[in-house]
């Protein structure tokens, strides 16, 4: 009777609490919800906010000019010499037909201002023209002329009209809005941003010279850290003794594996820079850098693509004669291999995004020229981003998040391709 | 290029090599038809002779290419004049840049006078010989140690073994190289924060209160005293890790709890892949987003509340580098949690506790060293992390542990002081490995002691 009446006591008092465990339960898994959506919100903050901001400088304002090829000005004595076109004054030509357009500018201040509503890069363009045929001279034609930055910038909507008048710029939305009404301004593809080097000029910089420096940089780092990292990766899983040197190595990877890039930045400023004497600022120091930081990586991969190989692939070649080492070179590693190559993929995509070690060696340095070969001084494009992310023009923000968005494209389809030939060649055995 | 060019020749030649030793083993076996004779298969007589033709040769083209350059320039200034060579280090230096410069064509900073031409008619001369010196000794080094493992190659000859032994060198080479990696990084860190200690004391870096690395150029000058105290930047650093581990560590247990024990695999196939993308993205995109988006949202939200918010606020940059460092957390945690035996569970639901009960008095319980390793991986990642701090985080020190305050930190000054123009002896460019000797210390302190713990773990349920 007793025994019964506290069993039901038990059971009252479950039922009462049931309520609150219940309620304690969908709290919990609300957590839950609300940390994943919570990751899932700042992916998408992250991207949308660069994409908002960058997608604008894939595009860029130009405006229509009759532009007359003056022989008096390109050519007085009229030579047709290369060289006297090379060392021409292009800037009148640009010149002329605002003064042409605008007569009523007369004080040397609105003229300078005038003269700035296009880019300097616009005198190099017409002089390519000149000097890639010279029978243009003495013609006029109606051609379209880069914008400097801030037109661009007004033009694309990212600072407002009223601003530019509230600071004293009331002409230039006057002659801006002329420019419009005359059917004047259109926005063009930006091909300089994919294929010119840096510039001081936001309008006349690219993302080319950087993404050279990065193709070099990367073909060092994959030479090197491919064939270093299956060697040693097929020395540990199927050469080593179970020794201290082994243990060493391991425990040297694992440790490397978590060490700061910055560290691989000093070391090679001190190593490869300081004492070796190699050039500063070369994807040549870059990739040996990279080479070292993605190692483990690279041998961590390789190590589980070996350690997937069955043993009896191994077994069945051994037993129809095969020296060990023509067992792993003929039939192991062209098993292991699509493993091996996804994380080279993987290694290289993590290279390719890397900045802080190569601010140490100097690749942070304002290079204007696309460079030709893993020895010219070049920047890569994470840096590119870093040092325009630090330049104060409002038209750089948006080069900034543009050459983000490129950067963030090579990778998504490098680990696209390592996902890719994950699924195409997995095994199940 | 030279190297290019003897790189090109070396490779002709090794494929003649591969070609030559082949034809002697078939040719001293007497013919194709009596090729049982041989010890080895035919090809790896061509691969022994290949292997002689290329190694020699390549490890001398190494090492020639490693100190020609400073050999060159001991060379030049040995030839210079007794009272050039009597200046100090560092004016020294920027005649030999003068010269170097001047020998290569390129701009100098100054109009050359006679000597300095001299050394670089000099300088020029001797890279020529030197560049006409190394294509000759590779490519002769090259031929006769070929032409030895040439003359070498005989039916008896054990060519398999050779050619393997070789191969087998050549990958504990290969796995050599994490360790002298490592050497590497401690050596270089170690041998200039030596030096930069024999400047300033070890006790006034590490207990020091106060870091401003500016010394004075003159005597007079104001406020370049250069003191190198590097708790403000530990304070700093930690200041901002711990932001960071406050926003990751939740969000990332939290998440990852859900989606091994909540979620239906088709959310958690879309789930997962898509947080992972935030380890994916390189710190400069963050240290961007940092910079733009959410300093002055920081800002603007503080300032609603009438609160005074830097705009290098060590918050930003705390919160932006736990945004990087969720999914560590996230993954890492996911794996223990898998870890736990289902017979807990089972166990757990059978006494009556809910799904949530059954996670945080059983299996959390039951993860937590795995979860701690996690956290602390997480940790070292947070205080290595260089760009979100670099572009968001302040570059003077502030020793203040208030987060709406700019703070720097020990990556920020490494960048600062190393980055543009630098001379090797001042104080300021060793300090910077100094820091980089504490970095290293504490974040290999901080993996091993994660390493540790998470082993231990696993030897629990195994």
């Amino acid at each position: 009777m007793n025994q019964s009446r506290s069993r039901s006591r038990t059971a009252e008092l479950v039922e009462a609490s049931l309520k609150r465990r219940y309620a304690k339960e969908s709290r919990f898994r609300m957590m839950g919800l609300g940390a994943i959506g919570l990751g899932l919100l700042f992916v998408l903050i992250l991207f949308v906010s660069i994409i908002s901001n960058g997608y604008g400088a894939f595009v860029q304002t130009h405006i229509r000019m009759a532009v007359t090829f003056d022989s008096a000005i390109l050519d007085p004595q009229g030579t047709g010499d290369p060289e006297v076109l090379k060392q021409a004054d292009y800037r009148q030509l640009v010149r002329q037909p605002l003064r042409e357009m605008f007569p009523d500018v007369k004080s040397r201040r609105d003229k300078r201002k005038l003269y700035q509503f296009i880019s300097g890069g616009a005198e190099r363009e017409l002089r390519d023209m000149v000097l890639a045929d010279p029978s243009i001279i003495g013609t006029t034609k109606e051609l379209w002329l880069m914008a400097d930055d801030d037109v661009d910038m007004v033009v694309k909507g990212h600072i407002a009209r009223e601003d530019v008048i509230a600071n004293g710029g009331e002409k230039l939305i006057q002659w801006l809005e002329r420019f419009e009404a005359e059917d004047r301004v259109e926005r063009q593809f930006n091909t300089t941003f994919f294929t010119s080097g840096d510039s001081r000029e936001p309008e006349q910089s690219g993302i080319g010279g950087a993404v050279a420096g990065s193709f070099f940089t990367l073909i060092v780092t994959l030479l090197l850290a491919f064939p270093i990292g299956v060697a040693a990766a097929v020395y540990l899983e199927e050469f080593a003794p179970r020794n201290r040197f082994t243990d060493l190595i391991e425990v040297n990877i694992n440790n490397l594996a978590a060490v700061p890039s910055i560290v691989f930045g000093l070391l090679g400023l001190a190593m490869f820079i300081n004492l070796f004497g190699l050039p500063r600022s070369a994807p040549l120091v870059g990739g040996l850098v990279l080479t070292l930081m993605t190692l483990p990586t690279v041998i961590i991969a390789a190590r589980a693509a070996l350690k997937s190989v069955p043993p009896s692939i191994r077994e069945a070649a051994l037993g129809v004669g095969a020296s060990k080492m023509q067992t792993i070179a003929h039939h192991v590693l062209p098993l292991a291999m699509p493993g091996m190559l996804t994380g080279a993929i993987i290694g290289m995509a993590q290279a390719l995004g890397e900045t802080a070690p190569l601010l140490m060696i100097g690749m942070v340095a304002f290079i204007v020229d696309v460079p030709g070969g893993p020895l010219d001084p070049s920047t890569v494009l994470p840096v590119q981003i870093y040092l325009w992310a630090d330049s104060p023009e409002r038209a750089f923000v948006e080069r900034t998040s543009a050459a983000i968005m490129v950067l963030l494209a090579f990778l998504i389809s490098m680990n696209a391709l390592a996902v890719i030939l994950r699924r195409k060649f997995e095994r199940r055995w | 290029m030279q190297t290019y060019m003897i790189l090109i020749v070396l490779l002709a030649f090794m494929a003649f090599a591969y070609q030559f030793g082949k034809r002697r083993a078939l040719h001293t076996a007497g013919g194709p038809a009596p090729v049982r004779n041989l010890h080895s298969l035919p090809s790896y007589y061509g691969f022994y002779v290949m292997l002689w033709a290329a190694l020699p040769s390549l490890l001398v083209l190494l090492l020639w290419s490693l100190f020609q350059e400073s050999v060159l320039t001991q060379l030049v200034i040995g030839s210079l004049p007794q009272d050039m060579r009597a200046l100090s280090e560092a004016e020294l230096g920027l005649i030999i840049n003068d010269v170097r410069n001047l020998a290569s064509g390129d701009i100098v900073s100054q109009e050359p006078d006679e000597t300095t031409q001299m050394a670089a008619a000099h300088l020029q001369k001797l890279q020529g010989m030197a560049d006409l010196a190394k294509a000759v000794v590779i490519l002769a080094l090259s031929v006769i140690a070929a032409g030895f493992a040439w003359r070498s190659v005989a039916p008896k000859m054990r060519a398999r073994n050779r050619v393997e032994w070789i191969v087998k060198g050549l990958l504990i080479i290969s796995a050599s190289v994490a360790i002298l990696t490592t050497i590497g990084i401690v050596m270089s860190v170690l041998f200039e924060s030596l030096r930069f200690f024999q400047k300033i004391p070890v006790t006034d870096f590490l207990f020091g209160l106060e870091w401003s690395p500016q010394t004075a150029i003159r005597a007079d000058q104001v406020g370049a005293t250069g003191a190198f105290g590097v708790i403000p930047l530990l304070v700093g650093t930690l200041l901002i890790s711990f932001i960071a581990l406050v926003v990751a560590v939740p969000i990332g247990l939290m998440s990852a709890i859900y989606l091994s024990e909540y979620a239906t695999p088709h959310l958690r196939s879309i789930a997962k892949p898509v947080i992972e993308v935030l380890a994916g993205i390189p710190t400069v995109v963050y240290g961007f987003f940092a910079a733009l988006t959410v300093a002055p949202a920081v800002r603007g939200f503080g300032e609603s509340f009438g609160l005074d918010v830097s705009s290098e606020s060590a918050l930003a940059a705390g919160l932006v580098m736990g945004i990087m460092i969720i999914p560590f957390v996230s993954s890492l945690s996911d794996d223990v949690i898998n870890a736990v035996p289902q017979a807990m569970r089972d166990a757990s639901f059978a006494l009556g506790a809910t799904h949530s009960e059954t996670v945080r008095q059983v299996i959390i319980p039951a993860a937590l060293p795995g979860i701690m390793g996690g956290v602390l991986l997480a940790a070292s990642r947070a205080i290595g992390e260089t760009m979100i701090v670099v572009m968001a985080a302040g570059l003077s020190s502030n020793l203040t542990v208030n987060p709406l305050e700019a703070v720097t930190t020990v990556t920020v000054q490494i960048v600062t002081l190393l980055v543009g123009d630098q001379e090797f002896d001042s104080a300021k460019t060793l300090a910077a490995f100094a820091l980089g000797l504490v970095l290293f210390t504490i974040t290999l302190a901080l993996n091993v002691l994660a390493l540790h713990i998470v082993r231990k773990y696993r030897e629990q349920y195994e």
